[in-house]
């Protein structure tokens, strides 16, 4: 009984995260233009009933400015996480089909990019893209793709081997063909979950880089730039303006989390004895 | 004459690898160079059109165009910078007036010993941890163990960082805030006991991200190994838990977390990038933001084919040693 | 002949795992069913069923060793006394022995010497492997040699010798012979016919019939996660003392009876009949073996079939 109680927990795990995210994405939206009222009466304010996360120096309210903050961290989150799992894909599945030579050279540009720290790199990129909004999703594109590609590089290389693949070979079928009709719907689930789990590491380098002053400009009210600007005021005892922010952005990574795993366990029964 | 055969291999292996390595700071110094060219900030109008420039010597100056001169085409551009750069001429910082090799090396030496201290505590308590949760696999020191690695995972550098300067800096006041030099002294005058006392809260945070994911990958490794073969035959030949660490997963998880330590370079030298800014320590991390901030392309080129040349680095030392601990490889097997 | 003391005895075991479906469902798979074995001191006793019937798990469920979602059913007794999971740890390794099917089993990290001691350096341990070793005709030095230095003729004397190192009264050898010409096996056999001939009991897990007829005692036969008989070797000689269809259909496939084999396969675990599991497959299936068959002593072996006679 308990057995299946676990798997229900699963899913229903799952739901809560991706609820709990989609709240915060769009409660998020829905509040930008509060995040930016300035009122002077109520600065400087510690937590309370009225403004939960406080104020800051300029009166704002944080729990709405943390709110869209991470909203918008989402949103560059998805995209580039995204983006960076298409690439992966593709890369992964032209590394293992396209022959030895187009193979070498996925592998050694996927070295090439772990050979660069991540963080050095995003600073290299969002520097060529001369900062601001652009630059972040470009560089975290452009960063995240290599592990998810090795995984499905190695995947199709083992699918390749697959009775059913080297069957649709003898019939004929372009390799494209066989890529687009075998291979990418048994790949799906895995890039899926690749996808989901590589949201957490593009939020968290989104913030990292726009909390070095190389992503979102100051004025928008990136989790990144408010937890920059709280520095400033750590000294004076405004201990709110950096933890609330930082706990509801470590939540929001541990929900992304949480949503990719119960997912895999979801679509992989052998990988859940739980 | 067999050993010797094996002995030849294995130093042929090991060259080509460092072939390899080089190839590949080539293509970094290349792509990093492609980078910065593609930026719309010109670093000279930047920096060098700033008062300072007045101190820059015309030869010094004429220099600096041929290598960030907008009139140049990139490729001779780079073949200019490059060739000097091999050289061991890296170019002048805008930022600091000074040679970047010089800049490069006082930094280093200060990040040296932030990134050593935290690279030899996460991997230590990593392996520990990652061992000891994989052992008791299920168990709650298992999932406490689990449960601690992935929320820190979870957690930004940056922000783990700001709490800690809050609790020990502000609130208990028992650390400096940052900066490893006080200000209003001599950079002679700084004690042994200043730089440690600068370095603590910068190298705990590093610790503290570091371990996790040596943690998560030691214990995956473990639980393979717990679930291998020769556990299970271990085991019905009556080896109790301890005699099977002793005797099999020590010796066979050793390897991949030498591995994985050795990996681990790149991220704590990330990690160190966020940390050092917030606590103002003065390391090539430090550095790398402000050259990027303040458009000092010589100094983030120099640092990045520096940093890719310790990653590639340790990855090459992580193969060497690979060759020389597993008897598969130092005997000529057939490897892995 | 005198009565050997029973050195094991297993009744009705069962071995199932949970397993999830996609979605929520899940199934307990039942992989061994029914399974009974006696094995007398100095006995050699041969499980024969074909390979992935399961038959390793009768070898780790004595040992307890199962992986932790499988579940044990049925009893054990081991020299007169349940063997209860306290008593296989303390007898396993020393009294009750696993020869396992190849170096894969082996620490490929660790050198043979230290392996087979199991990490013991004290010179009784030593002078113990010393003497096994010259017993096996194995050259000291191969103690310093890694397992994947091992030549294969090393290999399988090797693995014998890991059970020496205890007092074995009972070993289990599992699968000890993948994909050895017949000479070797003949080889390795005859150490287990030695280790037998000493007074342990030996149960050989093996998916070839004409092995086990070489050198066991008896043979048990088992087909999908059920033991079907339990004959003499000798009844092997004609198609006529055989009881179990079963047991006859392998003996028609043996080379020397014209290689016949049946049609159809061994059902997979999850997609057992009712009743008889040889039902689908068998002439004289009829209504009546969709129930339950007892396991019955015939002409001084044991069938679980209705018809046998």
């Amino acid at each position: 009984m308990r057995k299946i109680n676990g798997r229900v927990r699963t899913a229903f795990l799952f739901g809560m995260a991706v609820l709990f995210l989609a709240l915060i994405t769009i409660g998020g939206q829905v509040f930008a233009e509060e995040a930016v009222v300035t009122d002077f009466s109520r600065k400087n304010l510690a937590p309370c009933e009225s403004y939960l996360f406080g104020t800051d120096w300029m009166g704002r309210d944080m729990f709405v400015r943390t709110l869209t903050g991470l909203s918008m961290s989402i949103r560059i989150g998805l995209l580039a996480a995204g983006v960076s799992a298409l690439l992966a894909l593709f890369l992964g599945i032209v590394s293992a089909t396209m022959g030895k030579a187009v193979d070498s050279i996925v592998t050694w540009i996927i070295d090439l990019v772990m050979g660069i720290p991540h963080i050095l790199l995003l600073i290299l990129i969002s520097y060529a893209c001369g900062k601001g909004f652009r630059g972040v999703v470009i560089g975290v594109s452009l960063t995240h793709w290599t592990s998810l590609a090795r995984l499905i590089r190695g995947e199709v290389l083992q699918l390749k081997e697959a009775a059913y693949i080297k069957v649709a070979r003898k019939l004929g079928l372009s390799p494209w063909q066989i890529a687009w009709k075998h291979m990418v719907p048994h790949l799906f689930p895995q890039f899926l979950v690749g996808l989901i789990l590589l949201f957490p590491h593009a939020i968290l380098h989104e913030a990292s880089i726009t909390f070095l002053g190389f992503g979102l400009s100051p004025e928008q009210p990136a989790i990144g730039v408010i937890l920059s600007e709280s520095m400033q005021y750590l000294a004076m005892g405004k201990w709110w303006l950096a933890l609330f922010p930082g706990l509801l952005l470590v939540l929001t990574v541990v929900l992304f989390d949480v949503a990719g795993e119960s997912l895999r366990k979801l679509l992989d029964p052998n990988s859940a004895h739980v | 004459m067999k050993k010797s055969m094996n002995k030849y291999t294995t130093i042929k292996n090991v060259g080509k690898q460092g072939i390899r390595m080089i190839l590949l700071l080539i293509c970094v110094s290349i792509a990093a160079f492609f980078l910065v060219s593609l930026s719309p900030v010109d670093p000279l109008q930047a920096n060098v059109g700033q008062a300072a420039l007045g101190s820059m010597s015309q030869e010094q100056i004429a220099k600096l165009n041929s290598y960030w001169g907008v009139d140049e085409p990139p490729v001779e551009r780079f073949l200019s910078w490059a060739s000097d750069f091999f050289r061991g001429n890296m170019g002048i910082s805008l930022l600091y007036r000074r040679p970047v090799s010089e800049v490069i090396a006082v930094k280093f030496a200060n990040s040296i010993w932030l990134l050593g201290i935290a690279w030899v505590i996460s991997g230590v308590m990593g392996f520990c941890l990652g061992a000891l949760a994989g052992m008791k696999q299920g168990t709650w020191v298992d999932k406490v163990i689990k449960g601690y690695s992935l929320l820190i995972a979870s957690t930004p550098a940056f922000w783990l960082a700001l709490v800690l300067l809050m609790v020990f800096a502000v609130w208990l006041q028992i650390l400096p805030v940052g900066l490893s030099v006080p200000i209003g002294m001599e950079a002679a005058g700084v004690t042994l006991a200043d730089r440690v006392r600068h370095a603590i809260l910068p190298a705990l945070t590093l610790s503290i991200t570091g371990i996790s994911n040596i943690t998560l990958h030691t214990r995956e490794k473990m639980i393979d190994i717990m679930e291998s073969d020769y556990v299970l035959f271990a085991r019905a030949r009556g080896e109790s838990n301890w005699s099977i660490f002793k005797n099999h997963g020590f010796r066979n998880v050793i390897l991949p977390a030498l591995t994985l330590q050795f990996a681990s370079i790149s991220e704590i030298f990330g990690g160190s990038v966020l940390v050092e800014e917030i606590f103002s320590y003065p390391g090539l991390g430090q550095a790398a933001v402000t050259a990027g901030i303040g458009s000092d392309v010589p100094l983030l080129l120099g640092i990045t084919v520096i940093s890719a040349a310790i990653v590639f680095g340790g990855n090459l030392i992580a193969n060497i040693l690979y060759g020389i601990v597993d008897p598969r490889i130092r005997k000529g097997g057939a490897g892995l | 002949m005198e009565e050997k003391k029973v050195i094991l005895e297993i009744e009705n075991l069962s071995v199932s795992f949970r397993q999830y479906d996609k979605g929520f469902g899940k199934t307990d798979l039942d992989v061994i069913r029914d399974l009974n074995v006696t094995i007398h001191q100095g006995e050699m006793v041969a499980v024969v069923g074909s390979s992935g019937s399961g038959k390793s798990l009768l070898a780790h469920g004595i040992l307890g060793i199962l992986p932790y979602n499988g579940i044990l059913g049925g009893k054990i007794f081991y020299d007169g006394a349940e063997l209860s999971q306290k008593r296989k740890e303390e007898l396993r390794g020393n009294e009750i022995v696993l020869v396992p099917q190849s170096v894969a089993f082996l620490d490929p990290l660790m050198k043979i010497g230290p392996q087979i001691r199991r990490g013991k350096k004290d010179e009784a341990s030593e002078k113990k492997l010393d003497q096994i070793f010259k017993g096996y005709h194995l050259e000291k030095e191969v103690q310093e040699l890694y397992p994947f230095e091992l030549s294969g003729g090393m290999n399988r004397r090797v693995l014998v010798s890991t059970a020496m190192m205890g007092n074995p009264r009972l070993v289990i050898a599992d699968e000890p012979t993948p994909g050895l010409h017949m000479k070797m096996v003949r080889r390795v056999m005859s150490h287990f016919r030695e280790l037998a001939d000493q007074g342990a009991g030996v149960l050989l897990i093996t998916h070839d019939l004409e092995q086990a007829l070489e050198v066991a005692d008896r043979v048990v036969v088992f087909y999908a996660g059920t033991t079907v008989e339990d004959a003499d070797v000798k009844d092997f000689a004609r198609e006529e003392t055989l009881r179990h269809p079963y047991s006859k259909a392998l003996w028609r496939a043996l080379p020397q009876n014209g290689f016949q084999f049946i049609t159809g396969t061994q059902p997979y675990v999850k997609d057992l009949p009712e009743g008889c599991p040889f039902g689908p497959r068998c002439e004289r299936f009829c209504e009546k073996c969709r129930g339950e068959i007892p396991y019955r002593e015939l002409r001084g072996g044991k069938v679980r079939c209705l018809y046998a006679e």
